[in-house]
């Protein structure tokens, strides 16, 4: 008998279409005819619009100067923004007394730090804090009156800090609102209080923001009695905080249907009344769940807060369209807005990056 | 032992003011009398107000003559018209933009979606790319862009980028043919209907059939023969009932032939990017929620690639889809308000913007405004309500 001893070859090495880089373009880009001619096109029309654009923005672009003389390339000038820049960032707040935003900003910037750490322990009364207290600190102090600083009125507010003005308050204010709204839409044993929050609520998610800025800014005054007027800002951040708040009840009522029937249960057995029992337990495990979707109307907030400059406030935009009127600086538009889109982006985008990292640190305990 | 429960066993009936039933009616009626008074109060000073600066009252204002002209209008009108039919002008400018905008918005979106899940790594890419960066753009800020920085910089009518010699596109629009049509063109219009009608109960028969015989008909391509084929047949025996008449060019801008805005267009484009992220974002999510086993099965089963699609993902992932693109088509109604920034003569532009400069009544006119944006919102919900429920899953 022949026997036939087998030897174990050594591994070949994996076909060379099928690895590094080769691989990963057959696999990626060229897996068939279709997918080929979809990776050519798109790479052509990429190769079409992307070259023109970076030495727009950035090789043949003008960074330094004074004036529109300095812009001497064929790109973009971005002595524009630069020139400008103090008054996109404050509006016309005067120079000398501009350490009060930064001051205001700055302070804000460090409360919010030990909201971050973990091991800070008086997280809920610092937030408290801020939410509550430190508005009205902010604009004591940018008002000037209540300090016994220069009184900067209202109408000299503008830029980006007005934007973020605008945008937090609102956002705050229509918090409290926002869950008193959704708790009485779940009132079903109180159907009154029920209808009339959802009348509020889908009324005010029906009509655009740009009526509702209108209304406050028309037809406010006709509501008032005589003699108690509010500035246009006022105005404007009440509308905003009726609009907003609408929106907010909606995302508090999403956190509390995720509530497991069992909490309420657990609560009532223990004897809590209503409002021990939303305080207590149900309302710190929904607002909560419910940290995402508040970035995401705030962020949605921001992107409106332009919307004011139809009714006369100077926020970034407006501050932008302000800056474009400027007989020195006719046909910049273009410099103007990608600047803009450019900030918003920044804050818009990494707001949203923020909420979806909290999304999947919070995610512990609801899913079922 | 008694049957008797002892007395301090039995919970008592609770004092009236801590009875949840006497509780709930007192808050109701306090609820109640804070709306009334309040409203009560803003009406009151409101009046006030409105005599003390001498305007008046009344819906009266509307049959008055307007004496502005606006710039586009789908019906017709000039400044001897009444400002009630500014308000009609303004929304039927309002539902062009919108219509437009959700037609182009869904497409976009639809692509882009499904763009964002492609196995190619460089469409997914761009796709994400384009959605990651006009999402978070504000809308008012890209309607600006389109319209002051790229609109006003389209070349003027005389150097007009022209496709064919019957597209131009110019800074003072888009100019394209209009069709223009003739005696016998309401026989092309009744073949379609019919057209469209047969289609409707050969598709019931269809699936009739296949219920009962379990025999397929090619559904697809009858009805594109019938709806196709018989507008045709009538087009050519009503004699080529039709003609375009295109754009030409006099003096300095064009004239003739369908023009569309500068304003429309840019308002349009800004929408439609705009909102395309947002519902590519939707569709992205509702292919993601069909679970894979539902491919495989689907596979297992032997279905082909194209009936996979059509039978199998796109019924179960329009349901996840559907209620997000609803608000997001409410969404874009809202918005298209922003033309008022613009000066595309929609609603709030014509009527709350120059009519109510013009007669001063803000109340009737901000009033009638929401109405018209809260009513557009509660039809496009109740029409998407009951597609939803008609797509929905029935189970047992």
């Amino acid at each position: 008998m022949d026997t036939k001893q087998f030897e174990r070859g050594p591994d070949l090495p994996p076909p060379i279409t099928e690895i590094g880089a080769i691989g990963w373009l057959r696999r990626n880009l060229f897996s068939s005819w279709l997918n080929s001619l979809l990776t050519v096109v798109v790479a052509y029309l990429l190769w079409l619009m992307l070259p023109p654009l970076i030495d727009w923005a950035l090789i043949s672009s003008d960074w330094t100067g004074t004036s529109r003389e300095d812009c001497t390339s064929d790109g973009a000038c971005w002595v524009f923004v630069s020139v400008r820049f103090n008054q996109f960032m404050y509006g016309f707040y005067p120079e000398a007394q501009q350490w009060r935003i930064d001051l205001i900003y700055g302070t804000l910037f460090l409360l919010m730090i030990p909201l971050f750490l973990k091991a800070f322990p008086w997280k809920t009364w610092l937030g408290g804090f801020i939410i509550f207290v430190y508005p009205f600190i902010a604009y004591g102090f940018l008002d000037g009156a209540w300090f016994g600083f220069e009184v900067i009125e209202t109408t000299k507010w503008g830029g980006l800090s007005l934007t973020l003005i605008l945008a937090g308050i609102g956002c705050v204010a229509a918090l409290p609102l926002g869950i008193l709204l959704a708790l009485g839409r779940r009132a079903t044993d109180m159907p009154i209080v029920k209808a009339v929050c959802v009348v509020f609520i889908e009324f005010w998610r029906g009509v655009p923001l740009i009526t509702v800025l209108f209304m406050s800014s028309v037809m406010l005054p006709l509501f008032l009695p005589e003699g108690v007027t509010f500035d246009k800002l006022m105005r404007a951040l009440i509308g905003i905080t009726l609009f907003q708040s609408a929106y907010m009840a909606e995302v508090v009522r999403g956190g509390l249907q995720a509530i497991p029937k069992g909490q309420y249960e657990a609560a009532d057995a223990l004897g809590l009344g209503y409002w021990k029992k939303t305080a207590l337990i149900i309302m710190p495990q929904a607002l909560k769940i419910v940290i995402p979707g508040i970035v995401n109307t705030f962020i949605a907030l921001i992107k409106d807060t332009t919307l004011v400059l139809i009714i006369g406030l100077f926020e970034l935009l407006g501050m932008i369209q302000n800056a474009l009127n400027d007989p020195n600086w006719l046909g910049f538009s273009t410099e103007g807005y990608a600047f803009t889109a450019m900030v918003f982006w920044i804050i818009c985008f990494s707001l949203s990056r923020y909420s979806m990292h909290i999304e999947r640190k919070l995610h512990t305990g609801h899913k079922r | 032992m008694s049957d008797q429960p002892s007395d301090a066993m039995t919970p008592g009936k609770p004092a009236p003011w801590n009875d949840p039933k006497i509780r709930a009616i007192v808050f109701q009626a306090l609820l109640v009398g804070a709306v009334v008074m309040f409203g009560f109060y803003l009406i009151n000073n409101t009046l006030y107000n409105m005599e003390q600066r001498g305007i008046s009252t009344g819906f009266s204002f509307l049959e008055k003559e307007s004496g502005f002209g606006v710039t586009q209008s789908l019906i017709e009108y000039d400044e001897t018209h009444s400002y009630g039919r500014t308000f009609f002008v303004g929304l039927l400018n309002t539902v062009l933009v919108s219509v437009l905008g959700i037609f182009f918005a869904t497409l976009l979106g639809f692509v882009m979606g499904v763009a964002r899940l492609s196995k190619n790594w460089l469409v997914a890419r761009v796709a994400t790319a384009y959605i990651e960066i006009f999402r978070n753009i504000p809308l008012l800020l890209q309607i600006f862009f389109w319209y002051f920085a790229v609109g006003i910089n389209f070349p003027r009518p005389r150097e007009s980028l022209a496709l064919g010699e019957v597209f131009f596109l110019n800074n003072r629009g888009l100019f394209m043919p209009r069709p223009v049509t003739e005696d016998g063109f309401g026989l092309v219009v009744a073949a379609l209907i019919i057209a469209i009608v047969a289609v409707f109960f050969m598709v019931r028969w269809a699936h009739r059939r296949q219920d009962a015989t379990g025999q397929p008909f090619h559904t697809v391509w009858a009805s594109l023969g019938l709806l196709v084929g018989l507008p045709l047949v009538a087009f050519l025996a009503a004699g080529n009932p039709l003609t375009w008449e295109y754009p030409e060019l006099r003096g300095f801008n064009f004239k003739g032939g369908l023009s569309v805005l500068p304003e429309l267009f840019a308002l349009t484009l800004a929408l439609t990017v705009y909102t395309g992220t947002f519902i590519a974002e939707t569709v992205r999510a509702g292919i993601q929620s069909v679970s894979h086993g539902q491919t495989e099965a689907a596979r297992a089963l032997g279905l082909r690639e194209s009936k996979l699609l059509q039978l199998i993902i796109i019924p179960q992932a329009m349901r996840v889809i559907i209620p997000p693109l609803t608000s997001q088509y409410l969404n874009l109604t809202k918005n298209s308000s922003l033309a008022a920034a613009i000066g595309y003569p929609d609603l709030v532009a014509v009527f709350a913007g120059t009519t109510l400069n013009q007669t001063g009544q803000a109340v009737e006119i901000i009033a009638m405004t929401m109405a018209v944006y809260l009513s557009l919102s509660l039809t496009i919900s109740l029409f998407m309500n009951w597609y939803n429920a008609k797509m929905a899953l029935r189970e047992r």
